[in-house]
């Protein structure tokens, strides 16, 4: 087990080097003059000068790369364009929220998921089946900020059951410890500042969580009929074990495991539709910010956002397969 | 000799040649199986009405596309709604909302079709070259693969559109970049599954060339599952063009349809006129979900474990 999970983890170090050539490269080969885009239309050819020296815009490339390298252990990702703050602190800074609207997301997924995918499978054929069927295809179809949209006006503008935006009415004055927001209230024992990030997460979380959701009902009704047909299973029920036992015990414990690796993969659609969703919510998670970075060409942001997230799917997905090689021995033998 | 070290074992979905001695062959059951399938005549009728409305856009539409000309009847609170002259009403740009419907069809199939050609030309050939030569071609195509799918698909998409600019053109090649590594991994897997076949093994022992058996044999029975991506991956692309567009790295040119920019630009009117982006938001959805059913018939028609 120790060995499968050094040599999965010996294999993030060339993805990671990739990684880092590949943004250095792309940062090198964007239109424009990164230092004329930083000075806009204030641009003088000795502010242009002085940027790229500020920058090293102006020393070899190999040279550039090293420095940069050399910045990227440090996590080092220089400062944004638009507001001068360090990368690294804007990201962590923010990321608890988009920690915390991914998990409410993905909660609101499994929650709805497992369950639903599960009769779904028992009733294979029926119309309980059909229901669920179309509409975990629906969930999939609908682009994520559509339906953002689409639960923002509905619920929060028509119905006022929701707030429109933000993570927190800003008239509560509440203390924030750790960043998130919901975890913070009950920290602080601010119990209604943390009803009050929750009520905030819930139309966020439905819109993030439901591609999520489709996927997840899927793969539990798919994983769920195929077990249900294994030999197992049909000895277990026929020397007259409790049905429920049958069910849990053999059923859906060997059923999770494919659902198990489904969530994990997920992460990566949550943190591109978190870009999606954040921006519908003006939520101040690193999707948000990394939609204005976007539409602004602040690219030191662009990057270092970008290299984070594809550092944490990475990691996300390792845990997974080693969760993976955990609960099924047969996988640790490859 | 054998084609390449086969990675990971699998228990399921043990690999059947095309040409099947038993009985009927794979494509020909498939086929019958499609034609049996609701939810793949769904998808079908789906995908042929877009194509349709696509195609012959010029003459379905009523009007030009992208013309302006009742741009003065938009007001700053309104848009006027549907009308006999305008069976849809106008868009929040002053153009007949049907025109640009029918045009925006025109536009996700060009984006749509040309991005997924582009990432499965790319990604199938980094995938036959990983599968097929095996060893060190394999583990630096694979790696390379790995690099690209540490990255979000969108995320990667908009990484890309944001070096090469604003156009058709960059948003076609930003969504197929995201594609190559699904396309490569997918292949390369299906041949590596493949090439542990007891027919691989029989035209190895044969002393058939091996170029000839990747190329003859084990390339044709591992397009399957890639044909299937293709299908799906045609609803991906029409969702993420919408997003790119979203994301303001769309098709700068106001003189094309495309349901994407629609949608954004009746974002800001939403709460007076949700009609405006209700009508390209529910055509995004229902193209996806034509291609999303057609190709997950496709996937349960190709399986070989649904022979009967």
């Amino acid at each position: 087990m120790l060995r499968f999970a050094l040599r999965r983890l010996a294999l993030l170090v060339p993805v990671l080097f990739g990684l880092s050539v590949l943004l250095f490269v792309w940062i090198r080969v964007l239109p424009g003059d990164p230092a004329r885009s930083l000075l806009g239309e204030r641009a003088t050819p000795a502010g242009i000068k002085q940027i790229r020296e500020l920058y090293g815009f102006d020393k070899p490339l190999l040279e550039q790369y090293w420095a940069y390298l050399g910045q990227l252990v440090r996590l080092d990702f220089g400062s944004s364009i638009r507001d001068g703050r360090p990368v690294t602190e804007t990201f962590f800074e923010q990321f608890p929220a988009t920690v915390e609207l991914a998990l409410f997301a993905i909660l609101f997924a499994v929650v709805l998921g497992i369950p639903l995918g599960y009769a779904a499978a028992r009733r294979r054929g029926e119309a309980v089946d059909g229901v669920v069927i179309t509409g975990s295809l629906l969930g999939v179809v609908v682009p994520v900020f559509f339906l953002a949209i689409l639960l923002k006006l509905v619920f929060a503008i028509q119905l006022d059951w929701f707030p429109t935006s933000s993570r927190q009415d800003p008239r509560i004055d509440a203390t924030h410890i750790t960043n998130f927001y919901v975890l913070d209230g009950l920290l602080t024992r601010e119990f209604d500042a943390s009803w009050d990030a929750l009520v905030h997460l819930v139309l966020p979380a439905v819109a993030l969580g439901t591609i999520p959701l489709a996927i997840i009902v899927r793969i539990t009704r798919a994983s769920v009929s195929e077990v249900l047909n294994e030999d197992y299973v049909r000895t277990a029920d026929a020397k007259g074990l409790h049905p429920p036992v049958v069910r849990r015990r053999h059923v859906l414990r060997n059923a999770m495991l494919p659902v198990l690796t489904t969530i994990g993969l997920q992460v990566g659609l949550l943190l591109s539709g978190a870009v999606l969703t954040e921006t519908v919510f003006s939520f101040n998670g690193i999707g948000s910010y990394l939609f204005d970075a976007i539409s602004q060409r602040d690219y030191p942001v662009l990057q270092g956002y970008i290299l984070f997230i594809a550092l944490i799917y990475s990691l996300v997905n390792l845990a997974v397969d080693l969760g993976y090689g955990l609960f099924d021995p047969r996988v640790r033998v490859s | 000799m054998s084609i390449a070290a086969p990675t990971e074992p699998s228990g399921a979905g043990q690999p059947t040649p095309v040409a099947d001695v038993a009985g009927e062959s794979l494509l020909r059951g498939a086929w019958r199986r499609l034609r049996r399938s609701p939810l793949a005549i769904a998808g079908a009728a789906i995908v042929l009405v877009f194509v349709v409305v696509a195609l012959a856009a010029p003459l379905l539409a009523p009007y030009e596309p992208a013309s302006t000309q009742w741009a003065g009847l938009v007001t700053p609170q309104s848009v006027p709604g549907p009308a006999t002259d305008h069976l849809l009403g106008l868009d929040s740009f002053g153009s007949d909302m049907l025109t640009q419907l029918i045009y925006g069809a025109r536009q996700s199939l060009i984006v749509g079709v040309v991005s997924t050609v582009l990432g499965l030309s790319v990604g199938a050939t980094l995938g036959l070259a990983a599968g097929g030569f095996g060893g060190k071609v394999d583990t630096i195509v694979m790696r390379l693969v790995d690099v690209l799918l540490s990255i979000p698909s969108l995320l990667l998409a908009v990484s890309v559109a944001a070096v090469i600019g604003q156009s058709q053109l960059s948003v076609m090649i930003a969504i197929g970049v995201a594609q190559v590594p699904v396309f490569a991994r997918l292949l390369r897997g299906s041949m590596m599954l493949q090439s542990k076949s007891d027919y691989v093994l029989a035209a190895d022992a044969l002393g058939i060339r091996r170029r000839r058996i990747v190329m003859g044999h084990v390339l044709p029975n591992s397009m399957g599952p890639t044909i299937v991506q293709a299908t799906l991956a045609l609803a991906t692309a029409i969702i993420e063009v919408a997003a790119l567009s979203f994301l303001g790295l769309g098709d700068g040119d106001p003189a094309v349809a495309e349901w994407g920019r629609m949608l954004v630009a009746a974002q800001e009117r939403f709460g007076n006129d949700p009609r405006l982006a209700v009508y390209p938001g529910v055509c995004i959805a229902i193209t996806a979900l034509g291609f999303t059913l057609f190709g997950e018939a496709l996937r349960e028609a190709l399986d070989p474990r649904q022979r009967r």
